[in-house]
């Protein structure tokens, strides 16, 4: 406790200008910058995968399998950061017990329960069953009992349950798109309600979010799927991220042109935060927002993207530019996440100053905790693709 | 802590103080310990709280920062001594003649302000005392995911600290800064009008030691108590009003300045 | 029905009643009684320490100091103000003494200079006033009334002295512009000292026919916004009215 009063007692020396005395702790850390990052990957990789099976996007089917997964792994890991963030995380179960239906946090709990349990999982098992099915007959030991588990006791692979599999996998597609929607355009919704604080208080907050939540998953899908790749040794689908990199394009164009909207939307009513925003904007976040976000996250990757579309360039010229777009991409992205966080509470709501954050390292709040919880979907990731191994000639041939 | 501790904990701690939460509370439910019947007269004895309905006024022409207010609050509250966590604090304003606004609470004003805070020409200074406005249209109740801050029949706005999450919504939808997280408690903390005093008849601890009566308690119904009179005599002015929050807290001579 | 969706029910059905049994018996059991939260919490609000007993509490026993105060300028002052809180001294009056503030640097809290407190507050300032004397050595705490009174005006309206003795006015007395009654200084807000109340007054000095000294600022009483009260325009404390030709 003496180790952050020390930290506090150096925050209160940095404070520009008035803050309200109780302002000086930043309570939202880097966990929960992480928490909506992660969430819009999720989000992102579902929507992306949703592609192929509703609106037929035929080039992309080598990345839907694994885009599913990809989702899955990063939904597990999407509450982590914020129970380990609660001041008492043994009380978290109260949310499902006695959730308060004003409270737009309170709905996390339903909106995430129905979109595991509901529509991913429900999906994953629809388009999985017949493999599951087949490995649990063939596997044997730990993973044998595994996958038996799995199929649920749903062993009939005649024509027509396969059949009805398909058609349940669409519907459920069909279920998710908006229910990713939801989950994301949710997350923005927590901070664009909160009317105490102007930068984030916003009808555009949910969208913007979720625009960027699609930009972040086609991007992780595209790393993903060409670091995988080169680990399988296999030769990449030009034809497939070709059209993942189009699709980042123009969700690039999308949310930029929401953010420019928002910003000159503030900037044309001049309420009374503009001072204070403006002073943010050029100060604490002139880095992160200006620099990160915008330049380096946003149209750096935009304008090399267009390079591969206009131009004719080789194959080996145009996977570089989408491997860095992707990476940039993916760190603007976070970026955007930091500074609605971070930058929300580096301002006095008396609109009288500026404060700093001081991040821990080790701490439970600290900066490798964060790091541990980016890098731990991964980990999953890999335990499920081994399990369920998304690649098409993986897929079991049933002999009719 | 280091970092092979670090990683074990992470992998251990929060999964594992979750289901060790649900398990113990678990156990506690199957002993069947007797909570007691919880009805009104079993909190609050002889006091009604549904006869009352509280608010407090605030003269800023009669505030002299002496900062008793915010001592009193600390010692009878248990807030915390270290200068980050209030209940109550008062807030100095000083408007110079070039039309700068400066404004600074040092230690919350705990122990008054004795350094000045510009040496230009003042145009006109004043204290602003300040502490949760008990809104009739709370946003922190709102946003609250468990229930775990409410408020009570008699209008108070209080802190269920036994079973607050501590994932500190409230903190950021309280548009005053009204509220902390108690580093003892590691849940949300914030005035309760001294809810334990007023329900026994007494002041708030801020209001009994107000040297000069600066502090005004009383109901908002009643006509015959302090507080009625005080917003009829006075023009009052609620802080950040357009935010539909409907503040408690009346201010008389309120400038347009404070924020 | 398909295979698939028989099983895939059955679980989720199972899922839900299982949520529903063990919240049924999670649950606070005063939760919703009177809203959303634990009833039960009230009790834990409610049962918290008393530290600051009242001022009537100290009137039982203390009321002789009690009637002296009230008659006194520091009416109005509670005892724990002074006495730090004393609920432990009213349950046990020889176990726990109520400490009296006795050093020089605890009445200046209140009543030391400071620009921002309301005119009229009496406040000292603290290097020059009887320097190294503590407080309670002329003034008794229960009834601070001064031991002489104090002739000038400056002791209460600090803020308005330094303010004129900067402005072109600093030579003229107070007494210039308000007549103040002997008994003003006892009870303040009993007896107003009075005010200007028209043009002609500032004219004394101010029109253009007045015979004080040549260098005082001279104004058309007749076309000088006619209409205005002086002080409506120059605050008489500090006119600035020398300021605005020189720009």
């Amino acid at each position: 406790m003496e180790k952050s009063f020390e930290r506090l007692a150096i925050s209160l020396k940095e404070v520009a200008g008035f803050i309200y005395p109780n302002e000086i702790e930043l309570h939202w850390s880097i966990l929960i910058v992480v928490y909506p990052y992660i969430t819009g990957l999720v989000a992102g990789a579902f929507i992306l995968a949703s592609l192929e099976r509703v609106f037929n996007v035929k080039e992309v089917e080598p990345t839907y399998r694994l885009s599913l997964l990809t989702a899955l792994a990063f939904l597990i890991v999407a509450p982590l950061p914020l129970v380990a963030h609660l001041g008492h995380p043994e009380r978290a179960f109260e949310i499902f017990l006695t959730p308060n239906f004003r409270s737009a946090m309170a709905m996390f709990g339903f909106v995430y329960a129905w979109y595991l349990l509901v529509v991913l999982l429900v999906e994953l098992w629809f388009e999985y069953r017949k493999d599951i099915v087949v490995w649990s007959k063939k596997e044997k030991g730990l993973k044998r009992i595994i996958y038996l588990v799995l199929t649920l006791g749903a062993s009939d692979l005649s024509e027509k349950s396969l059949r009805f599999d398909k058609k349940a996998g669409k519907i459920i597609t069909i279920i998710g798109v908006p229910s990713a929607f939801l989950l994301h355009g949710y997350v923005g919704f927590i901070f664009g309600s909160v009317k105490a604080n102007p930068w984030w208080s916003s009808v555009l907050m949910p969208v913007v979010f979720l625009f960027s939540a699609i930009v972040s998953g086609i991007a992780l899908m595209i790393l993903l799927y060409m670091v995988i790749t080169l680990f399988r040794k296999k030769p990449i689908e030009m034809s497939c991220i070709d059209k993942l990199a189009s699709f980042l394009l123009y969700a690039m164009i999308l949310d930029f042109s929401l953010e420019n909207l928002d910003f000159i939307h503030r900037i044309y009513e001049s309420e009374e935060s503009i001072k204070i925003l403006y002073q943010l904007l050029i100060s604490k976040l002139f880095i992160s927002m200006v620099v990160i976000q915008i330049l380096l996250g946003t149209i750096v990757p935009m304008v090399l993207l267009a390079w591969t579309k206009l131009g004719h360039l080789p194959d080996e010229l145009r996977r570089l530019i989408y491997f860095c777009s992707a990476i940039l991409t993916l760190i603007g992205i976070f970026s955007i996440r930091w500074n609605v966080v971070i930058g929300g509470q580096l301002f006095s709501k008396s609109l009288r100053g500026l404060t700093t954050y001081k991040m821990e390292l080790l701490g439970i709040e600290g900066l490798l905790v964060a790091l541990f919880f980016l890098v731990l979907p991964f980990i999953i990731l890999y335990i499920l693709v081994a399990l369920f191994p998304p690649w098409k000639e993986a897929e079991v041939k049933l002999e009719t | 802590m280091n970092r092979r501790d670090l990683l074990k904990n992470l992998l251990i701690i929060p999964p594992g103080i979750f289901l060790g939460g649900l398990f113990t509370k678990i156990l506690s439910l199957l002993k069947k310990t007797p909570l007691g019947k919880i009805s009104l007269e079993s909190i609050y004895e002889k006091y009604n709280p549904h006869e009352h309905y509280y608010a407090m006024g605030i003269d800023i022409d009669k505030c002299i920062g002496c900062g008793r207010c915010v001592e009193a609050c600390k010692i009878e509250n248990n807030v915390p001594q270290e200068p980050f966590f209030f209940r109550t604090w008062v807030e100095r304003y000083v408007i110079t003649v070039d039309g700068e606004t400066k404004v600074d609470s040092p230690e919350g004003g705990i122990h008054g302000f004795p350094e000045t805070l510009t040496e230009k020409e003042i145009l006109r200074t004043f204290f602003v005392p300040k502490l949760c406005n008990h809104c009739d249209n709370p946003p922190c109740v709102q946003v609250c995911p468990v229930g775990a801050t409410y408020k009570s029949i008699d209008g108070a706005v209080l802190v269920d600290k036994d079973y607050c999450i501590g994932c500190r919504y409230c903190i950021q939808a309280c548009p005053y800064g009204a509220r902390y997280l108690h580093p003892e408690t590691h849940t949300a903390d914030k005035c309760t009008f001294c809810y334990h005093r007023i329900v026994k008849g007494l002041q708030p601890a801020c209001v009994e030691v107000c040297p000069t009566g600066a502090r005004i308690f009383g109901e908002v119904k009643p006509r015959n108590n302090p507080l009625a009179r005080f917003v009829r005599f006075n023009k009052i002015g609620v802080l950040k009003p357009y935010l539909n929050t409907d503040p408690k807290v009346y201010y008389a001579n309120l400038d347009k300045e404070v924020t | 029905m398909p295979q698939q969706i028989k099983y895939l029910f059955g679980l989720a059905i199972a899922l839900i009643i299982i949520f529903f049994i063990v919240r049924h018996y999670l649950m606070s059991p005063s939760f919703g009684l009177f809203g959303h939260y634990r009833a039960a919490s009230l009790k834990t609000v409610v049962s918290q320490e008393i530290k600051y007993a009242g001022e009537i509490a100290c009137t039982e026993c203390h009321d002789d100091i009690f009637t002296l105060k009230e008659k006194s300028y520091h009416r109005g002052v509670a005892c724990e103000v002074c006495h730090s809180p004393a609920y432990a001294h009213t349950q046990d009056p020889s176990e726990h003494k109520p400490p009296a503030p006795r050093k020089r640097a605890y009445c200046p809290l209140c009543h030391g200079y400071n620009p921002t407190r309301p005119t009229g507050f009496p406040q000292i300032d603290p290097v020059t006033h009887n320097p190294g004397n503590p407080c309670i050595s002329c003034h008794n705490p229960h009834d601070p009334t001064p031991p002489v009174t104090p002739q000038g005006c400056e002791p209460c309206h600090t803020q308005i002295a330094r303010t004129k003795i900067v402005s072109p006015h600093a030579p003229l007395p107070c007494t210039q512009c308000h007549i103040a009654k002997e008994e003003h200084k006892l009870n303040p807000r009993v007896a107003l000292p009075s005010k200007p109340r028209n043009r002609e007054f500032c004219g004394q000095c101010h029109s253009q026919e007045a015979e004080s000294s040549p260098e005082i600022p001279r104004v058309d009483m007749k076309s000088h916004y006619s209409g205005f009260l002086c002080w409506e325009c120059h605050y008489p404390h500090h006119p600035e009215a020398r300021l605005k030709k020189e720009e």
